[in-house]
């Protein structure tokens, strides 16, 4: 930096702090000196009186007062909510300076009663009482405990040592219907009528054997027994026999 | 017809102060009139009048022990002429080297609580971690069950809280919500200042 400009050099007197704007500032930025601690508005109304002092309006000081005052204020809101700029950041500039203030004024409100307990312990300093566990606490009666069987405790215990039944694993395990069962019900099926419409046909049925079901139909399809047709995705699944299809290819070509 | 007869007979009231004294005497912590009733086997209506005149007897500048209410309930204490001679004996352990810290974590779990952890943190915009935890060991907070949703420890003051700072019960801590004074106050200097300002 050149020569100290007037702001640098204007004299502060703070509780946290006493000595020129100057190095209020590097101590600021050398994180000598939490910002938490150093009261901003006293800051301003040092300058204000300065400002005062001097008589006529020093635009160029004002202008760099406004910019180091508006940046250390900033350092210190974010210091003070760390942890919250995002949820801040999601407010509207309105709303995030009325939520600011009001957390402002709850902490205000914390600092008082804080300063009121430290003024109430200078007040009760001179009163000394005892203080320790109590071991002489009035007796509160008891409920009185009905007889008990010892033979009960026995039982307890024995009942924890039985060795407890091996866990049952029959719901892990998937039941799949045989594939070919459900070739044979589709060869069926189509023995009798030449065309089918899945979802008719598989109303009723489990989830897996819907899914074994497909399988099979797909294995019809493999072998070429079947053609099947669907118009759009999730659209009604049609199935024909695959000879039925053909011969009315055959038809439409011998035409 | 019998009864007052035998309250007069077996228990006057000069005779359950006496009993209350010893009882006090005994106690380390102060007694609510509930455990006093309970332990003379007498009325409330009738252990608050004994305690009125325990007031009388034991109070600044007729005896060195002094009866408060305190805390919920009611002890003795020294009496503050006496204070010299029993810090050259005693220090009063707690308080010593409390911060402002430490005060405002103390104010916002008397004024809020029970409150978390987290909860303080966000009033205070810092970690309190620490300063919880070494109010905790002074014995001036303690745990008070968990928070239902987020599972922290919720903390609140303790009777020995109330019996250093002297006060009865947490409603005797003053009402804070007139705060504006203090914006107030600066918004005032900085109109002396302009005002001296030459226009």
């Amino acid at each position: 930096m050149g020569a100290p400009s007037p702001v640098g050099e204007l004299e502060l007197d703070l509780d946290a702090f006493e000595g020129p704007f100057d190095l209020l500032l590097s101590l600021v930025l050398r994180e000598e000196l939490p910002l938490a601690e150093v009261d901003l508005a006293e800051v301003v109304i040092a300058f204000v009186e300065h400002l005062a002092e001097r008589g006529g309006l020093d635009l160029e000081a004002c202008g760099e007062f406004l910019v180091l005052i508006s940046a250390l204020l900033e350092l210190k809101a974010r210091a003070l909510f760390p942890e919250e700029d995002a949820e801040l950041g999601e407010l509207e500039p309105e709303e995030a300076a009325e939520e600011l203030a009001r957390r402002l004024a709850e902490y205000r409100r914390a600092k008082e009663g804080g300063a009121w307990l430290a003024e109430r312990l200078v007040e009760t300093r001179d009163c000394f009482f005892r203080v320790g566990p109590a071991p002489l606490a009035p007796v509160r009666p008891e409920a009185p405990l009905a007889p008990q069987e010892p033979a009960k405790l026995a039982d307890a215990l024995r009942a924890l040592a039985v060795e407890p039944p091996a866990p049952s694993t029959a719901h892990m395990a998937l039941r799949f219907p045989p594939v070919a069962q459900f070739v044979e019900r589709w060869r069926s099926l189509l023995r009798s009528r030449s065309r089918l419409d899945f979802d008719q046909e598989v109303a009723g049925f489990s989830r897996v054997e819907v899914a074994v079901a497909f399988l099979a139909l797909l294995e019809l399809c493999k072998q070429r027994e079947v053609a099947i047709s669907q118009a759009a995705p999730f659209a009604p699944i049609r199935i024909s026999r695959a000879d039925v299809e053909r011969s009315s290819l055959w038809t439409a070509h011998s035409a | 017809m019998d009864r007052p007869l035998r309250l007069i007979a077996s228990n006057p009231v000069d005779q359950l102060a006496r009993t209350i004294e010893a009882l006090l005497v005994v106690a380390s912590q102060p007694l609510p009139v509930r455990d006093l009733a309970e332990a003379c086997g007498d009325e409330p209506e009738r252990i608050e009048s004994a305690l009125e005149l325990l007031g009388e007897r034991f109070r600044e500048g007729r005896s060195g022990i002094v009866l408060e209410h305190v805390a919920g309930g009611w002890a003795f204490r020294a009496s503050r002429e006496a204070a010299a001679a029993c810090a050259r004996l005693f220090e009063r352990p707690v308080e010593r080297g409390l911060s402002q810290a430490a005060f405002e974590t103390l104010a916002i779990v008397g004024y809020l609580g029970p409150c978390t952890r987290p909860d303080i943190a966000r009033i205070r915009g810092v970690n309190v971690d620490g300063v919880v935890a070494g109010l905790l060991e002074r014995g001036l907070l303690s745990e008070a069950g968990r928070d239902q949703q987020l599972g922290a420890v919720r903390y609140t003051t303790t009777p020995l809280f109330e019996r250093v700072f002297g006060i009865a019960s947490l409603s005797e801590l003053p009402r804070l919500d007139d705060l504006g004074a203090d914006t107030a106050e600066i918004r005032h200097r900085l109109e002396q200042v302009a005002e001296k300002r030459p226009a």
